[in-house]
């Protein structure tokens, strides 16, 4: 097995190393947390290029184009790709989030229609859940869906926000409410959505790193086709769920190399500088690399636990855990950096990056607050907050 | 590393969480604390019939030869029942010592009797207490033909008081470099018990002027890296316990929470208290993560660096979590966590002290920024 493994790594490695030395020597190390909006097109060709070595939706069973990897060697191979300095991943929410749902609740039209395009590396998708009144809330969805008798076909009006990437982007799927008067899970439908079309506007979201990686998506009468609608019309939030619960947390171990790449910079930074000199400094920096080990503990426990269906306590409390975290070291960075993390030379530098766009992680993908919510209820046992517009069963 | 809990290792687990929920409940261990820190009963039957002793001891020395996970397992249910027996001095400190820098005949002396729970030990590590960075600090050790001449103190030996081995750590000079080990009869000892504000892990200063050793208490054979193995070891087996004591904290507090009523409603039902609980709960995982992946690793044969850092985590995160859930157990209790009648002060109490047993948070982060930094401060 864990030879297995050995040869997986070795294989990727003789694979990604001479690409990563030459053609696409700029990429090493890009694209990441907080680097996302950094050279999209160029990272579109590495998706094909991954595609054509045979390294793209790894995890995939390989009826659907995919590699068949067993959760450890997904692992093992997200851990050593960051590692070796592989490119932030333009196809992760097709190859990480869609397709997976495609293969577990898509037609087989629909699996047919999409899924190469994701293993090729041609098509991008995006996510189109949030809303300016959907956030933490996600169940007040106010996109609408209004079927045409004549077409079968869904026109859709509304807004969804802060989503990332939209602008590289082909396709985005996309939680409105279908049935008129309905509210909160109820009467939702998962539609699939061409970007280039009338009625579709992105508008980038200056961010307060000063990129763009978000966006708005506003939506006037753009139309989802008939036989793009995932599951039954009113399955929408059932759906939605589903995709999230579908990355079991493979791709951790890579953001944790990511992580360590980052905490490498700050230690030759404050090398450098003279701030490794300071006491307060070095506790800081040594908590920081053992933080990094306990994740990575996490990380492991939540895969040998990952497979009796049941929401453990590590896998309840990682997103705080690793969010705070890179928050704390985001910090440290601009603490060791001192006066100088004021200055932009050209671009924001890595480390500015981290700084800045760590604000973020404790925000998206269910906030500090949330998550504690979330802890105290499905964890400890404490009497859930009051939820007017929730199916109770939630 | 294997982190799988397995069938083998819940049943270890369950089988601890059994005997000390019926054993080691609040009466049992006030009790204890009232009769020198020792409830006799229970550490008559867990070094007995239990055999938690020889759990982590190699088959070769008639242990179990499981791992320190295994131990880390009983350790965490002792720091939750609050075990006031020398399982930590014995099992946990002695054994692995011994084992690591213990030379062939003294590793076949002691180690079958620790395993079979026939001897109770204990370790005098350094004037400091129980300071791995200062191991053998103030006691020195003279020669005198083929005898050694012990001088010095420690202070904080635990459970040192009816300890049948109690291994001493002295220097030849002032280099840690030069650190021995020695095996101390009992009869030879000077101990002054220390009253302390966690009566159920008693500690005794030693003091030794001019005590005659022959050539045989000698135990190790001058490998100071083994001894910091020991200790590594020893380290992460008390972080164990730490982690015990932080889960029994947030359970407790749960529970009251959700029976003490304000307004009209369980006080767990405020947004205030629940975030204060999920925040414990999030350092309790952590630390659970740092113990069960340090012993893990541990287990899996790792560089002397590695575990040093493995260590250094789970000493530094359980630590914290320890400390950080007895102070929520007492705060959020309210005025009856300011009791002497509940527990939460018993817990608040031992998660200090054992704070500063086998390296401070601060000491161990020193010692891995030096690491990282590759300097030395």
């Amino acid at each position: 097995m864990s030879e297995q493994i050995e040869s997986l790594r070795r294989e990727l490695a003789d694979w990604l190393t001479p690409r990563l030395a030459g053609q696409f020597g700029q990429l090493r190390h890009r694209g990441g947390p907080g680097d996302e909006d950094a050279l999209g097109a160029e990272r579109k060709e590495w998706e094909q290029e991954l595609a054509r070595g045979g390294w793209s939706c790894v995890g995939w069973p390989t009826e659907h184009g995919g590699r068949g990897l067993t959760i450890a060697e997904q692992v093992a191979f997200h851990e050593e790709y960051a590692r070796l300095g592989g490119p932030g991943r333009m196809g992760h929410i097709g190859e990480g989030l869609i397709g997976p749902t495609l293969i577990a609740f898509g037609t087989p039209e629909q699996q047919q229609r999409f899924l190469p395009g994701i293993v090729a590396g041609t098509e991008f998708w995006c996510q189109g859940y949030s809303e300016p009144n959907a956030g933490s809330d996600l169940a007040n969805v106010q996109t609408r869906a209004v079927q045409d008798p004549a077409t079968g076909h869904w026109r859709v009006h509304g807004q969804k926000v802060w989503t990332s990437l939209a602008h590289e982007s082909d396709w985005i799927f996309v939680l409105a409410r279908c049935e008129p008067g309905s509210q909160g899970h109820k009467g939702l439908i998962f539609l699939l959505m061409k970007l280039d079309q009338p009625g579709v506007e992105i508008r980038p979201i200056r961010q307060l790193t000063g990129t763009s990686e978000f966006n708005e998506v506003f939506f006037d009468g753009a139309i989802a086709e008939a036989g793009h609608v995932v599951g039954a019309p009113g399955d929408g939030w059932k759906i939605a769920m589903a995709l999230l619960g579908f990355e079991r947390g493979v791709s951790t171990l890579g953001q944790q190399m990511h992580f360590a790449h980052e905490l490498e910079l700050l230690v030759d930074t404050a090398r450098q500088n003279g701030a490794a000199k300071i006491p307060a400094i070095r506790a800081r920096l040594a908590e920081a690399a053992l933080g990094l080990k306990v994740l990575r503990a996490n990380a492991l426990r939540m895969m040998a636990g990952a497979d009796d269906g049941q929401l453990h306590r590590e896998a309840l409390s990682y997103k705080y855990a690793w969010s705070n975290w890179h928050r704390e070291l985001g910090q440290l960075a601009a603490d060791v950096l001192g006066p100088d993390g004021d200055v932009i030379d050209g671009e924001l530098n890595r480390l500015q990056q981290v700084y800045l766009f760590s604000r973020s992680d404790t925000i998206y993908a269910g906030t500090n607050e949330i998550q504690l919510n979330l802890i105290a209820e499905r964890a400890l046992g404490l009497p859930r907050e009051p939820r007017p517009n929730a199916n109770p069963k939630g | 590393m294997n982190l799988e809990l397995n069938q083998d290792r819940q049943m270890i687990r369950g089988a601890a969480e059994d005997f000390l929920s019926a054993y080691s409940d609040s009466a049992k261990v006030r009790a204890a604390h009232a009769a020198g820190g020792i409830d006799a009963e229970a550490w008559r039957r867990i070094a007995g019939e239990l055999g938690w002793c020889g759990i982590a001891i190699a088959e070769e020395h008639g242990g179990l030869g499981l791992g320190l996970f295994e131990l880390a397992l009983l350790q965490e249910q002792a720091g939750r029942f609050l075990l006031a027996a020398p399982l930590f001095a014995t099992a946990c400190l002695a054994a692995p010592l011994l084992a690591e820098a213990g030379t062939d005949a003294a590793r076949q002396h002691w180690l079958p009797a620790l395993a079979a729970g026939e001897l109770t030990a204990t370790v005098a590590l350094s004037a400091r207490g129980l300071d791995p960075f200062a191991v053998g600090d103030g006691m020195y050790a003279g020669r005198d033909g083929d005898d050694y001449l012990l001088t010095g103190r420690c202070r904080h030996v635990p459970h040192a008081l009816g300890a049948d081995l109690v291994i001493v750590a002295a220097r030849f000079s002032a280099n840690v470099e030069s650190t021995a080990l020695f095996a101390l009869p009992a009869d030879a000892a000077t101990l002054t018990p220390l009253a302390t504000l966690d009566q159920g892990r008693p500690v005794a200063e030693l003091r030794l002027n001019g005590v005659r050793l022959p050539a045989e208490a000698r135990l190790d054979d001058g490998d100071a890296a083994a001894i910091v193995r020991g200790l590594s070891r020893a380290a992460i087996a008390l972080a164990a316990e730490q982690l015990g004591l932080a889960l029994q904290c947030l359970d407790l507090t749960v529970a009251y929470v959700l029976e003490r009523q304000q307004f009209g409603r369980p006080i767990g039902s405020f947004q205030a208290v629940k975030h204060r609980l999920a925040e414990t709960m999030v350092k309790v995982e952590a630390a659970r993560s740092a113990v069960y992946g340090a012993a893990a690793e541990a287990d899996a044969g790792i560089s002397d660096d590695e575990l040093l850092l493995a260590a250094a985590s789970a000493k530094t995160v359980a630590d914290a979590a320890a400390r950080f859930a007895a102070q929520e157990a007492i705060q959020l209790h309210g005025g009856v966590g300011f009791t002497w009648e509940y527990d939460p002060h018993l817990y608040f109490k031992r998660a200090q002290a054992f704070s500063h047993w086998l390296g401070s948070a601060d000491a161990w982060r020193e010692r891995v920024a030096a690491k990282l930094l590759e300097d030395a401060a």
